[in-house]
């Protein structure tokens, strides 16, 4: 038996692991499905916690960094990224 | 009521400061939109230098008369003054049964600057959802990315694809975050994208009968639910964007700036 992962990118309102999910991506290796941007309107979790009761593995959190000076402002990537992982078993 | 100079007002300003693009349904005829249609499918479309001034070009084209119906030339006079300069156009096509998305990016690369080029999307055919269109992201104008840095992400909330009749027209800041939607059609989908580079400083160039409407701090303080927690910053960098397009170095929304900039250095007055 092979392992495959899934991942699923989760951004959140806020550091808060309960706090609403604003945006979302999903990767998966297990099969040939590929997702797309615009592929969906609503999150298939509404935080990271609930992601996380379906069985999914928090394998990275967002480091909080204090911004660089004259950049307080600034705003560009989302800054609350958390990643998710499903590893499935495969027939060889 | 529009203008006869068909010259944005203050409340359509502050929805493009906040929402980074407006939307005009069915503005192009018919019949011109179906000239422009059959010129893109021809390839037809003239290519000038960047720079070329805009008024120079395409001068007996279909898609040049698009560009010149006085409701279009009042939008463009808003936002980048008369004279504006053609910086590039794309005939934008997605094939029958194209069922990948296109990545999500700007345009260009990081831009900081104030002053602001605008996006012309012009759909010159019905663009139902099966079909795409262009997927937009509200308010992501002001974000400092470089073109596809974006691509991992892929469904936002609020994002708003443009679902639309024959004639609509977009016109977006420079920085709007985009990516082309599968077609699931059997048929090409088109969109014409013009970009155009102001000459002009960008300072009340619309009407501002109504600069001192209320509802315009409203809009600025505008909240779409992608933004978490950053809500408030977006709200700041509106702010600025609002003092430039005005001249008003006073202005504010939600006393957020004035807080800020209040750094008293006279010494308190004792008492007698």
């Amino acid at each position: 038996m092979a392992q495959r992962q899934k991942l699923l990118v989760l951004y959140a309102h806020s550091p808060d692991l309960n706090s609403r999910v604003v945006s979302w991506s999903e990767y998966d290796g297990t099969s040939t499905e590929k997702h797309t941007s615009g592929d969906s309107d609503a999150p298939p979790y509404d935080s990271v916690v609930a992601a996380m009761r379906e069985g999914w593995r928090v394998i990275q959190f967002p480091q909080q960094l204090p911004s660089y000076p004259g950049m307080e402002y600034n705003t560009a990537y989302l800054k609350y990224e958390y990643i998710l992982e499903k590893l499935e078993e495969l027939d060889a | 009521m529009p203008e006869p100079d068909h010259l944005l007002d203050s409340l359509q300003m502050a929805r493009f400061a906040a929402d980074g693009f407006l939307r005009f349904d069915e503005l192009v005829p018919r019949e011109l939109n179906e000239a422009a249609y059959e010129q893109m499918v021809a390839n037809e479309v003239e290519r000038p230098p960047a720079g070329t001034p805009l008024s120079s070009m395409w001068t007996d084209t279909p898609l040049g008369e698009v560009f010149r119906l006085p409701a279009i030339q009042g939008i463009k006079n808003s936002l980048v003054g008369t004279d504006p300069l053609y910086d590039h156009h794309a005939v934008h096509t997605v094939g029958a049964n194209h069922l990948q998305g296109q990545a999500w990016h700007a345009d260009a690369i990081i831009d900081i600057r104030q002053h602001f080029d605008i996006q012309f999307f012009y759909f010159s055919h019905e663009t139902p959802r099966e079909m795409g269109g262009t997927m937009i992201l509200p308010g992501s104008h002001f974000r400092r990315i470089s073109e596809s840095d974006i691509g991992r992400y892929q469904n936002f909330r609020g994002q708003l694809p443009m679902v639309c009749k024959a004639g609509t027209v977009m016109v977006a800041h420079h920085g709007i975050w985009h990516c082309a939607q599968p077609n699931r059609t059997d048929q090409r989908r088109y969109m014409f994208k013009l970009r155009l580079n102001p000459t002009a400083r960008q300072l009340r160039l619309w009407n501002t009968e109504d600069l001192g409407d209320p509802k315009i701090s409203g809009i600025l303080g505008t909240n779409h639910e992608w933004y978490g927690n950053e809500s408030r910053l977006e709200v700041v960098n509106r702010i600025k964007f609002w003092r430039f397009l005005t001249g008003d170095e006073d202005f504010d929304v939600g006393y957020w700036l004035s807080r800020l900039e209040n750094e008293p250095d006279t010494p308190q007055q004792q008492a007698a």
